[in-house]
């Protein structure tokens, strides 16, 4: 790999996401109401394209715009997995926006924005691009989650966000200045050969900054507390897109900047992140049993996710590294499949998600009951679905490296929120049939079915996955 | 002798059978009776495949027969099966009950035939599979696995509190078993794979022997149960459909055993070495506590149930003597086990499916309704027992034997275990078949049916063949046992003259 001033080859599928989403822009500016169709299909579609740019195998990798820009494995992983989130949000939200009679040509837009700030995020190679993308991204969102204006749980939502987000990356863009100076540099390797084994303390308030502001967009506790609000009071759709793809992206960075930018002093980042671990994980289980609604159990059930996945970056090492990939890989899919199972719970024309309108859902919806249960039991990490391997992979890589009392309490944490899944279980197999939903749309149904069968048979063929997101993690050794 | 594809396809076929009844359409009549046909043909189909195995299977050799290997996790984690003259019995007995099973439930489970019947081969697959699988994480997986379709089918086709007895099933094994999987990662980075053959060769240092024989005893002892951790088994017992008890009381509860004999005690000598008193003490508490305990209950259900702890109490005993006659001991008391509390959850299933209720104050002078009953009953409640002639006998009493050696006083403790066997055992049976009819409701009770003795006889035939003729049972699993117990008293011995 070798770095090169400007490439616009390496940047290829940000360039066309950039050039496609303005070009969109101005056409809704242009057509208004009446264009909002067309452009939620290009969106798709362009989605689609620049997910096909970034896996694509021949296009050149290296790090470019004077090395804050990295495209290497790393970076196509998890800009895959990001994209593929963003992609069936936005397949997902076209059916909920018709059936709510929610229009605007901005939706797609701005999910289109917020995947290019993720994009951004995630080839991120210095402090100044990592903030760029990470303002990006954020901005967005903040619009996104008060997109419904008129409902006054939504823009609660939304204020919420804004305020605790924009403190967040306050917070984080002090510790970056702070890294600036007393390591001289923003770039991740200069950071890392200044500070090498030993951080000054400037250093180090800097990394606890920086840690911090990262923390929040992947609601690890004790920066969680936006999300509940967040999840329960947002439209569906766009609590589908908070749960996956920023938080693949936040992940992602979190990721590099630990190995990449402090490798020699994660002595000191593993007690962080062991604690914000442990803490996810308890609290991600313990607060999720007295929930009713579905989306604020998925709030606290991403919470203990979340932990899960900072336990195998704790270990710190090319394992750990590999185990967080597969994990975040693994959690969008679970993610996407039970949101598109909350999508589906309607009963005449409106919206229903409380875990109790589930009730006996498996005489009145067999195939959805069996997806959903699915889903349930790989996120308790039950064997032998997907979620089972993700849990496997990230606990291994802390045994190796010796986290015996964080592995001990995290294997406990899944015991305590595997009541919870089943609760969701019994529910729908175990309780008496509340009525039928309403005949649910195809994308929603579509979206289950195939995330359940990737679950599902991940057993049988893990191999493509679990190497590439080896191959992804070696490119940050 | 190519059989490489043996094991694969007793896993492969109820997986198979299972697809077949998930394409049947709708919920009719004719669908269920599908449903049920299907579901007997594929379990009848794998238990001859597993007569195939046996019949390639050489007892005579102590190593693993029948292997087949693949790569599954980017080479570090492998599909390999293969089975020993310890596993090969549990196969068998696997293979053997689930046609019991299944007609059992042929006209007793009305409701959701369907997925009745895909559970319960699901089921079978998974519990095959972890007698079968040769790789640890493998292991794991079908250990697990199982907990999914236990839990649905105590949840959904259960009596009364199953919501309850569900959870506390899944909960209590889930958390034991999670233990386990953190010792199972430890020993993949020291010994740098998962794959057991290798594992049964590796020697892990005394102090981390202990820290994994502890992560294993967790899951084992959940499965097994060994008091203190035994109450989840009455509840998931009670609440459970009588082909759920079966599998329950004869195959589930064998995994904890088996992965002792396999696990603990050949890769652990040291550890096992070490907390051979604690064991001792845990199943001499089983088995007295538990039966004193049985004694008092008032449904048949618990009182089997609670009967099944005190007798797996031998079982942990006998393995953990460590020697010839109390390994092979506890695998023909798990077996026997196997087909004695089979039967008894199916004679306790007979009752319910006509009064339903399992109070044993419901019943009474059942003699003078169902005289066929009442010897079957009477078969099996003295296979119980553990009288000579019966599977149960000969179990107990090598387990006794092995002890005697290694601990007088254990073995003396738990010879109570056989009188108070003979008390509740005898208690329950004189209480509901004895004495004059009472219930004006018991007048029209109608004695065994057909289907019933079908489900009952294979069983009281091959308990009382056994019981008179163990030599079978005892040759298929001498040369693997010869193996373990000379490893384990190598490896105890080697630590030894290390220690001087």
């Amino acid at each position: 790999m070798h770095a090169t001033a400007i490439s616009l080859p390496v940047v290829l599928p940000e360039t066309v996401l950039a050039g496609g989403t303005l070009a969109l822009v101005l056409y809704g500016a242009l057509r208004g109401e009446r264009g909002s169709n067309l452009i939620n299909e290009i969106a798709v579609g362009l989605l689609g394209l620049v997910l096909i740019l970034t896996v694509a195998k021949n296009r050149p990798m290296g790090v470019t715009f004077y090395g804050s820009f990295a495209d290497d494995a790393f970076t196509r992983f998890m800009g895959a997995v990001t994209l593929v989130g963003s992609l069936v949000t936005l397949l997902l939200s076209v059916e909920f926006m018709r059936q709510e009679r929610v229009g605007g040509f901005e939706f797609p837009v701005l999910i289109l924005i917020s995947t290019l700030g993720m994009l951004m995020l995630i080839a991120a190679n210095d402090f100044i691009a990592l903030y760029l993308g990470f303002e990006l991204m954020s901005l967005a969102l903040y619009v996104i989650a008060a997109y419904r204006r008129h409902d006054v749980r939504a823009t609660e939502a939304g204020l919420k966000y804004f305020v605790l987000g924009a403190l967040s990356s306050g917070m984080m863009l002090y510790g970056i200045s702070l890294v600036y100076g007393y390591s001289g540099s923003v770039l991740f390797s200069a950071v890392a050969n200044a500070v090498h084994d030993h951080a000054s303390i400037g250093v180090l308030f800097g990394l606890v900054f920086v840690l911090a502001g990262l923390a929040f967009k992947i609601s690890a506790v004790p920066f969680h507390m936006w999300t509940p609000d967040v999840y329960e009071g947002a439209p569906t759709p766009v609590t589908t897109f908070f749960a996956s793809a920023p938080k693949i992206a936040a992940m992602a960075v979190l990721v590099r900047v630990a190995m990449t930018a402090f490798p020699g002093i994660a002595h000191d980042w593993r007690q962080i992140l062991t604690f914000v671990s442990i803490a996810s994980m308890a609290l991600g289980a313990f607060a999720a049993i007295g929930q009713r609604n579905f989306k604020r159990l998925m709030a606290y059930s991403s919470i203990g996710h979340m932990g899960y996945a900072l336990v195998g970056l704790a270990a710190g090492t090319v394992e750990g590294a590999q185990s967080v990939i597969l994990y975040m890989a693994i959690y969008v899919v679970m993610t996407l499949g039970t949101f598109a199972a909350i999508l589906s719970m309607r009963r005449s024309g409106r919206a229903v998600e409380t875990m109790a309108d589930l009730a006996g859902l498996g005489r009145t919806d067999p195939a959805m009951a069996f997806f959903l249960a699915v889903m349930m039991f790989s996120l308790a990490g039950v064997p032998p679905l997907a979620g089972f391997f993700a849990k496997f992979y990230v606990f291994a890589a802390a045994i190796k490296a010796g986290l015996y009392g964080l592995s001990v309490i995290g294997v406990l944490a899944s015991c305590v929120a595997a009541y919870y899944y089943l609760r969701i279980v019994k529910l729908v197999y175990f309780d008496e049939p509340a009525p039928a939903f309403d005949r649910p749309g195809p994308v929603a149904r579509i979206v289950l079915a195939l995330s359940a069968l990737m679950i599902l048979l991940f057993v049988f063929a893990p191999s493509p996955i679990t190497n590439a997101a080896m191959a992804a993690a070696q490119s940050l050794f | 002798m190519n059989g490489s594809w043996i094991l694969s396809g007793i896993l492969a076929l109820p997986l198979i059978g299972a697809l077949f009844i998930l394409l049947l359409p709708g919920d009719s009549e004719p669908t269920k009776r599908n449903a049920r046909w299907i579901a007997l043909f594929a379990t009848l189909i794998t238990f001859v495949l597993s007569l195939v195995a046996w019949s390639r299977f050489d007892p005579t050799q102590p190593g693993f027969q029948l292997v087949e290997e693949r790569d599954w996790f980017s080479h570090a984690i492998l599909y390999k099966l293969g089975v020993d003259g310890i596993s090969m019995p549990f196969v068998l007995l696997t293979a053997f009950l689930m046609p019991i099973c299944i007609v059992a439930s042929w006209t007793p489970i009305q409701t959701r035939v369907k997925e009745y019947m895909i559970t319960f081969l699901i089921m079978e697959t998974l519990m095959v599979g972890v007698f079968v699988a040769l790789d640890l994480v493998l292991f794991y997986l079908f250990f697990e696995g199982g907990l999914i379709p236990m839990f649905i089918i105590i949840g959904v086709w259960g009596h009364g509190n199953r919501v309850y007895a569900a959870f506390k099933f899944f909960l209590y094994t889930f958390t034991g078993s999670v233990l386990m999987l953190l010792a199972i990662m430890a020993m993949y980075w020291t010994a740098g794979t998962t794959d057991i053959t290798v594992l049964l060769k590796t020697h892990f240092p005394a102090n981390m022997q202990t820290w994994l024989w502890l992560g294993f005893f967790a899951s084992f002892a959940v499965k097994m149960p060994m008091w203190p951790v035994h109450t989840w088994l009455p509840d998931a017992h009670v609440e459970a459909p009588t082909a759920g008890s079966v599998m329950l009381a004869a195959i589930l509860l064998k995994m904890g055993g088996y992965g002792f004999i396999r696990f603990s005690l050949p890769m652990f000598p040291d550890a096992s070495l070490y907390f051979t008193p604690l064991i001792f003490a845990l199943s001499v508490i089983a088995i007295i506590y538990t039966s004193l305990v049985a004694l008092a209950q008032e449904s048949m259900k618990k009182l089997i149930a609670y009967s099944s702890v005190a007798h797996m109490g031998f079982v942990t005993m006998g393995i953990f003597a460590a020697n010839t006659q109390g390994l092979q001991g506890a695998v023909y008391q798990m077996v026997s086990h196997g087909l004695i509390s089979g039967a008894l959850f199916l004679c306790v299933g007979v009752v319910y499916d006509r009064m339903h209720t399992y109070d044993i104050a419901a019943y009474g002078g059942l003699v003078q309704r169902m005289p066929l009953y009442a010897v079957a009953f009477m078969v099996f409640t003295l296979g119980n027992v553990g009288l000579p002639g019966t599977t149960g006998f000969i179990g107990e009493f090598l387990t006794l034997i092995g002890t005697f050696q290694i601990n007088n006083w254990v073995a003396f403790l738990a010879t109570f275990g056989i009188i108070l066997s003979a008390c509740y055992a005898l208690y329950l049976y004189r209480r509901i078949i004895f004495g004059v009819i009472e219930k004006p409701s018991l007048m029209g009770i109608t004695d065994l049916t057909g289907r019933e003795i079908a489900t009952l006889l294979p069983l009281g035939l091959l308990m009382l063949f056994y019981g008179v003729h163990p030599q079978p049972i005892i040759d298929a699993s001498a040369a693997s046992i010869d193996q373990i117990v000379e490893g384990f008293q190598h490896a105890v011995a080697a630590t030894k003259t290390a220690g001087l």
